[in-house]
């Protein structure tokens, strides 16, 4: 009963960290309509840039978090308006295979300049706690919070702002929302800035929980994949609901298959999903 | 120099059989496949399986492609009725879960040491430089016969339905097309192709790892497939020979530019892979050969 508790809360910690590069994925969807495979250059990306305002600059997490957001949302912009964009009117499918090359340059350039060490955050190491019976790190906790209001942001971003609300409108009806005024290209370059900016501040907590290098974001590629297709994807409550149920689902299936399979699973939850209820947990209604 | 040329062309014919594959999925029927380097590393372990519980050559390729032909049923079965953007998520993950077994299943596999002493036909007869000769020639011909024959199938009936499917599957349907039968035919027959260039692989070198099917070939082979025009057959194998060409020449890069590092060297050399991608996508989207598209016949008057 303990080690199911146990799983539980670890795989919640670990989806509240996923949840925030997959909420930028699923925002990026959203609006442009294609699968972002750049989302995991954007993430190393982030990690790096966090990583470098946290042990050359002496920043703490929380800015090393504002830092990364920064620099992917910089990497976003950049690649979307540089080699991105001007592909959108041959398809999404050709758009997303681009982006794969994309995530194939920022990935390496990274290589080039910092190798393929791993790379540790300079934080005071923190004990575990013992609640009730559950080991949880203090610095996981940290971690959750800066998750937590990452996304909050993200939420109060969308419902309260000018530009948020003009997001939903044009991922609800692209159309219509253009009729009303609404500017797509502005929004589209809001779309990817948030988006990869998420995605950027995801690699930060993914490295704060472990280490980083270059193959980041690729390691996690499948389970944001995954946490967004649970969700249905373009949902973004639908994307933290995924993460988290995605992370729980791995901790649990951990108990019975070895841990080397852990990225299985999100694969294996994709193929459910997409065989039982294609639109996704919490999906967009039938187009 | 001239067995690392050999070397080169036999690698180059067995791209050029992944990038006739996936022109048939992708470029015939429109089928995005991610997950090519799960494909050739199926067919490699499949043979180097068989061969090793004594199954002749033969065997090991008919076992090979039959593992192909299972596995792309099996993918296609989850995700036909899907979008696209989920096909290339699903076969992107299939890619990763085909390195994951054969990391983790030591017993079968042996994981992340890999399969030596695979069953090298002609090593032993030949010796290494014929060997060489003798490889270097029979992929070619073997990549000529795959490339005849996908050509006719692009021109029969069949091909011409596929190309309906890829185009507008609704309308496809309408027009009488079983349009499930055929993308579950076209996804099958290229996962064949593929794992017969993953056999051939693993027989060549004799030695396999989960290492040797890394997400990049499948990307190698996008580009492969781009560059040399996608829907026409004879613009893959163009294209596979290009990209290894490309990425033996920039093994050079460390020579040209003076005080990197090795680790530095595979970088450089992985971004251009990317950026030419990116380029020959803006540049020439349809690639150096590009598909022949017949004009329709005119309405009668």
């Amino acid at each position: 009963m303990e080690a199911l508790l146990q799983a539980v809360v670890n795989g919640l910690l670990a989806g509240s960290l996923i949840a925030v590069p997959a909420v930028g994925f699923t925002a990026i969807f959203a609006i442009l309509r294609y699968p972002s495979f750049a989302i995991a250059g954007y993430v190393s990306v982030g990690a790096f840039a966090g990583w470098a305002a946290n042990t050359m600059l002496g920043f703490g997490a929380p800015l090393a978090v504002l830092v990364a957001f920064a620099a992917g949302a910089a990497a976003g912009l950049l690649c979307e308006l540089g080699a991105l964009r001007r592909l959108m009117p041959a398809g999404a499918l050709t758009v997303a295979i681009a982006s794969i090359a994309v995530n194939l340059i920022l990935e390496n350039i990274l290589r080039f300049f910092f190798g393929n060490d791993l790379r540790g955050f300079d934080l005071p190491i923190q004990p575990d706690l013992i609640i009730g019976g559950i080991f949880v790190g203090l610095q996981q906790i940290w971690n959750l919070v800066l998750a937590v209001a990452v996304v909050a942001a993200v939420f109060a971003f969308l419902m309260f702002t000018r530009f948020g609300r003009a997001m939903r409108a044009v991922a609800d009806n692209p159309d219509l929302a253009r009729l009303k005024g609404i500017d797509p290209a502005r929004i589209a370059a809001i779309a990817v800035a948030l988006g990869a900016g998420l995605a950027g501040a995801g690699g930060v907590l993914l490295g704060l929980d472990t280490s980083i290098d270059p193959m980041t974001g690729y390691r996690v590629l499948l389970s944001v994949f995954a946490a967004a297709v649970l969700g249905g994807l373009g949902s973004i409550p639908g994307a933290v609901a995924g993460a988290l149920a995605l992370g729980i689902a791995e901790e649990l299936a951990l108990l019975v298959v070895p841990a080397t399979y852990r990225t299985g699973v999100g694969f294996v939850a994709i193929l459910l999903i997409l065989t039982f209820r294609p639109r996704g947990l919490l999906g967009e209604r039938a187009a | 120099m001239l067995s690392y040329l050999l070397f080169s062309v036999t690698i180059g014919g067995i791209y050029a059989l992944l990038s006739l594959a996936l022109n048939l999925a992708w470029g015939g029927a429109g089928l995005v496949n991610l997950g090519l380097a799960g494909f050739f590393g199926i067919g490699a372990y499949a043979t180097a399986l068989a061969t090793g519980a004594g199954a002749p050559l033969a065997i090991g390729l008919v076992v090979a492609m039959a593992a192909g032909v299972l596995a792309g049923l099996a993918i296609t079965g989850l995700t036909l009725r899907l979008r696209d953007d989920y096909l290339a998520i699903v076969t992107l993950g299939f890619g990763e879960i085909v390195r994951l077994v054969a990391l983790n299943e030591r017993w079968l596999t042996n994981g992340a040491d890999g399969m030596s002493g695979i069953l090298a036909p002609g090593k032993a007869a030949l010796g290494v430089a014929g060997f060489n000769q003798a490889w270097a020639a029979g992929v070619t011909l073997l990549v000529i016969l795959v490339w005849l024959l996908l050509r006719r199938l692009d021109q029969s009936p069949f091909g011409r339905a596929l190309r309906a499917v890829r185009e507008d599957q609704e309308l496809a349907g309408f027009a009488g097309k079983p349009v499930l039968r055929l993308k579950y035919q076209a996804f099958a027959l290229s996962a064949a192709v593929a794992a017969l260039a993953g056999a051939l692989y693993a027989h060549f070198q004799s030695y396999i790892s989960p290492d040797h099917f890394q997400p990049l070939i499948t990307i190698y082979i996008f580009l492969a497939v781009t560059a040399g025009g996608i829907g026409r057959p004879v613009g893959a194998v163009l294209g596979a020979y290009c990209v290894v060409a490309f990425l033996e020449a920039t093994r050079f890069l460390a020579a040209v530019v003076p005080g990197i590092e090795a680790v530095q060297v595979a970088a450089l050399r992985e971004a251009l892979v990317g950026l030419s991608l990116l380029l020959v996508l803006h540049l020439r989207p349809k690639g150096i050969l590009p598909e022949r598209i017949p004009p329709a016949p005119k309405a009668p008057s």
